[in-house]
C-alpha cells in the first residue's frame, strides 16, 4: 500500500495539495491536463522532489515525513520509474540498461536475467543494441523492463504512451495493461489522456489545478462526472450556460453565445451541460423537429476525423461540440467542413454539472 | 530572385577570401618554417642532445603529473558545480576560471606570494618539509595552476550535456550518488571530459612564464621543453628547432584528438 499526503508548489502557478493511497497490485491513473502537477507527484514518491509538507509511506515504511524530518533517498525507495522520455542510458547497451538495477544479483547471472525480461517483452534480439537505434515502442519496453528488473516497491509511469505513434501506443497499451495486472505492487500512472487512464488504471483520479477533483472507476467518471472539467476530460461535450426551472418542471439552460438546451435533472444558476458525443444526432439543416429529441441546435461542421470505424465531427454552435457518427451517415449527410446541420439529442441524455 | 546564387560576385566576397588567406598564411608560416628549416634527419639528430632529451623527459613527467591531479580533483569539482545550485555558485565558477585570463607573469608572482618561502603558506609548507620553489614539484604546481581551469570548464560543459533524467533514473534503480557518478555521469560525459583533458595537457605542455618565475630553469630539474627552447635558441638554433618541432607535433595531435572527441560526442548525442 502506497499512501501519501502532500503539499508542494509546482512551478510558479500550481499549488499541489492532495492525499491518496494505492493498494498493492492496484493501479491508480492520475489524469489531468498538462501543467496540473502530475509529474511532480511521481517525483515526490520516487524521492526526486522534496515536498514542502506532508508524508509518503510505502507499506509500514515511512519514506518522507516533513514534520519528523524523514526523507529517504531515491536509491533506498527503489521505485520503478518509467520516465516520459524513458531516460535510457545512451552509453549502455539495452541489456546493460535492464541489468543496471540488478545489483543484488551475482554478476554472472545479470545478463541472463535481463535477457529473460527482454524476451518477455518480445525484444530479446535487441539486447546488444544501443538505445539510440531503437524505435519509440522498443524504447518504451526497455524502460519498462529496466524498471521491473530492479524489483520495485512501487511502479511509477509518466505518460508511458505519449511518446508513441497511435499504432504502437495501442499495442504498448495492451501489453502494459497485462503487466499491470500481474504486478503485485502499487502502481501510479499519470496521463493527460482519459482513454489511456481508463485502459490502464483500476481507478482514475482527476487532477485539476493541483487538487484531486474526483476519484472512481473510469466508467463511474464517464457516467457521473462531478464537474464540467471532469466531463470534458472524459471526452464528453461540455457546454456552459445559465440554468432555470420551467413550468413543465424541466431544467432549461440558456447557453453562453446563444441557444438553449433542456435537461431533466434540476439545476439553477451557472452550470455546465455534458452530453456524450455518441448521443448527438445530426440532421440536414432546416429539417423540422420530427423525433423525440428536445434539444436542437443549428451547427456548422468544423472538422471531420475518422477514429477507427466511427467519425468524430467537430461542430460550432457557437460553443464547440462534437458528434460521433458512422462512416455511412457522414457520407449520406455530406458532412464536410463548412456544411450546416442540426444537432439533436434527448433531454434525458443531457447531464447538468456544476462548473 | 533576379540574381543566381553562384553569380554573386563583388568586392565583399573577394575581401573575405583575402582576409582568410592572410590569416591562414600568417598563422601557419612559423609552423611550416620549423619543419622546412632543417631536414627530418637533422631534427632527429638534434634530439640526441642530452639537454633536449632531459627537457622532453621533464615535460612529459611534469605535465603527466599535473594532468593526473587536475583530472582527479577537477572532475568531481566540476560535477559538483554543474549538478548543484547554491548561493555564490556563479562566483565560484568565475574564481576557478580566473587563471584562464591571468598573465603568466602574474600567475608566477602569485604562486611565489602564496607558496614561496616568504609566501602565505610558505611557513606551513616548510614545517611539512615540502619545497616547491626551484624544484620539479614547483613546475607541477605551476602547470596545475594554469591548466586546471581548461579541464574544469570542459568537464562542467560535458556534465551539463548529460540528460539530467539519467542520473535520476540511476538513483531510482538503486544506485547511490557515488555509483551514479561512476557508472552513468562519467561514462556519459567521457568524450567531453577527454577533450578537456587534452586541452589542459596542451596548455600545460606550452607553459612558460609561470614556470620560469616560480620554479626557475634548471636543466633536468625545472627546465621543461619550452624553457629549454628559450635557453638554447641563442646558442643552438637547430636544437631549439628540433624541440619546437616535437612540441608542434604533440600539440597538434592533442588538438586533433579534442576535435575528434568533440565530434564523437556530438554524433552520440
Amino acid at each position: 500500500m502506497l499512501s501519501l499526503a502532500l503539499e508542494t508548489r509546482v512551478g510558479d502557478a500550481v499549488e499541489l495539495v492532495l492525499s491518496l493511497d494505492v493498494a498493492d497490485g492496484a493501479c491508480l491513473a492520475l489524469a489531468g491536463p498538462s501543467g496540473a502537477g502530475k509529474t511532480s507527484i511521481l517525483r515526490a514518491v520516487a524521492g526526486l522532489l522534496r515536498p514542502r509538507r506532508g508524508s509518503i509511506a510505502c507499506g509500514d515504511e515511512v519514506w518522507f515525513n516533513a514534520e519528523r524530518g524523514v526523507d529517504v533517498p531515491p536509491e533506498q525507495r527503489r521505485c520503478g520509474y518509467v520516465f516520459q522520455d524513458y531516460a535510457l542510458f545512451g552509453h549502455l547497451s539495452v541489456w546493460r540498461n535492464v541489468a543496471y538495477g540488478l545489483d543484488g544479483v551475482p554478476r554472472a547471472q545479470r545478463r541472463a536475467e535481463a535477457l529473460a525480461l527482454l524476451e518477455r517483452f518480445g525484444i530479446g534480439t535487441l539486447a546488444d543494441a544501443r538505445p539510440a537505434k531503437l524505435s519509440g515502442g522498443e524504447r518504451q519496453r526497455v524502460a519498462l523492463a529496466r524498471a521491473l528488473a530492479a524489483r520495485p516497491r512501487v511502479l511509477l509511469l509518466d505518460e508511458p504512451l505519449a511518446a508513441l505513434d497511435a499504432r504502437s501506443a495501442a499495442a504498448a497499451g495492451r501489453e502494459l495493461a497485462e503487466v499491470l495486472r500481474e504486478l503485485n505492487v502499487p502502481a501510479l500512472l499519470v496521463t493527460h489522456d482519459f482513454e489511456e487512464a481508463a485502459l490502464l488504471g483500476d481507478e482514475v483520479a482527476v487532477l485539476d489545478a493541483g487538487r484531486i477533483v474526483q476519484r472512481g472507476s473510469a466508467a463511474q467518471l464517464a457516467a457521473a462526472p462531478a464537474s464540467g472539467f471532469v466531463a470534458d476530460l472524459t471526452g464528453a461535450v461540455v457546454l456552459r450556460g445559465h440554468a432555470r426551472r420551467d413550468a413543465e418542471g424541466l431544467t432549461r439552460v440558456a447557453l453562453e453565445g446563444g441557444g438553449e438546451v433542456v435537461a431533466l435533472a434540476p439545476a439553477l444558476g451557472e452550470v455546465a451541460v455534458a452530453v456524450h458525443p455518441w448521443e448527438i444526432a445530426l440532421e440536414p439543416a432546416g429539417s423540422a423537429a420530427a423525433g423525440s429529441a428536445r434539444n436542437r441546435l443549428a451547427v456548422e461542421v468544423t472538422s471531420v476525423t475518422a477514429i477507427g470505424n466511427r467519425v468524430r465531427i467537430g461542430l460550432a454552435a457557437p460553443q464547440p461540440l462534437a458528434a460521433e457518427l458512422t462512416q455511412a451517415s457522414v457520407a449520406r449527410l455530406r458532412l464536410v467542413p463548412g456544411a450546416r446541420a442540426v444537432a439533436s439529442w434527448k433531454a434525458a441524455a443531457t447531464r447538468v454539472l456544476p462548473r | 530572385m533576379s540574381r543566381a546564387r553562384g553569380r554573386a560576385r563583388g568586392w565583399f566576397p573577394a575581401l573575405l577570401v583575402a582576409a582568410l588567406a592572410l590569416a591562414l598564411t600568417f598563422l601557419t608560416l612559423p609552423i611550416v618554417a620549423i619543419f622546412v628549416h632543417s631536414s627530418p634527419a637533422e631534427l632527429l639528430d638534434s634530439l640526441g642532445d642530452p639537454s633536449s632529451r632531459d627537457a622532453l623527459r621533464l615535460s612529459l613527467v611534469t605535465t603527466t603529473s599535473a594532468i593526473v591531479v587536475i583530472v582527479l580533483v577537477g572532475t568531481p569539482a566540476a560535477y559538483l558545480l554543474e549538478t548543484r545550485r547554491f548561493r555564490g555558485r556563479a562566483l565560484v565558477v568565475t574564481l576557478v576560471e580566473l587563471p584562464l585570463v591571468l598573465p603568466p607573469a602574474v600567475a608566477g608572482i602569485g604562486l611565489l606570494a602564496a607558496l614561496g618561502p616568504n609566501g602565505l603558506l610558505g611557513g606551513t609548507l616548510e614545517d611539512a618539509g615540502i619545497q616547491l620553489v626551484l624544484q620539479t614539484a614547483g613546475v607541477v604546481v605551476a602547470l596545475i595552476f594554469v591548466a586546471a581551469p581548461f579541464h574544469l570548464r570542459a568537464a562542467q560543459a560535458a556534465f551539463a550535456a548529460v540528460d539530467p533524467r539519467w542520473s535520476e533514473a540511476s538513483r531510482t534503480l538503486g544506485a547511490g550518488e557515488a555509483r551514479t557518478f561512476a557508472r552513468v555521469m562519467v561514462p556519459a560525459a567521457l568524450p567531453g571530459l577527454a577533450a578537456g583533458l587534452a586541452l589542459a595537457w596542451g596548455r600545460a605542455l606550452g607553459e612558460f612564464g609561470a614556470t620560469l618565475m616560480f620554479a626557475g630553469s634548471f636543466r633536468g630539474v625545472t627546465q621543461t621543453a619550452p624553457l629549454a627552447i628559450y635557453a638554447e635558441f641563442a646558442t643552438d638554433f637547430d636544437g631549439a628547432l628540433a624541440l619546437s618541432a616535437v612540441l608542434v607535433a604533440v600539440s597538434g595531435a592533442l588538438l586533433l584528438s579534442t576535435k575528434l572527441l568533440a565530434r564523437d560526442a556530438l554524433a552520440r548525442a
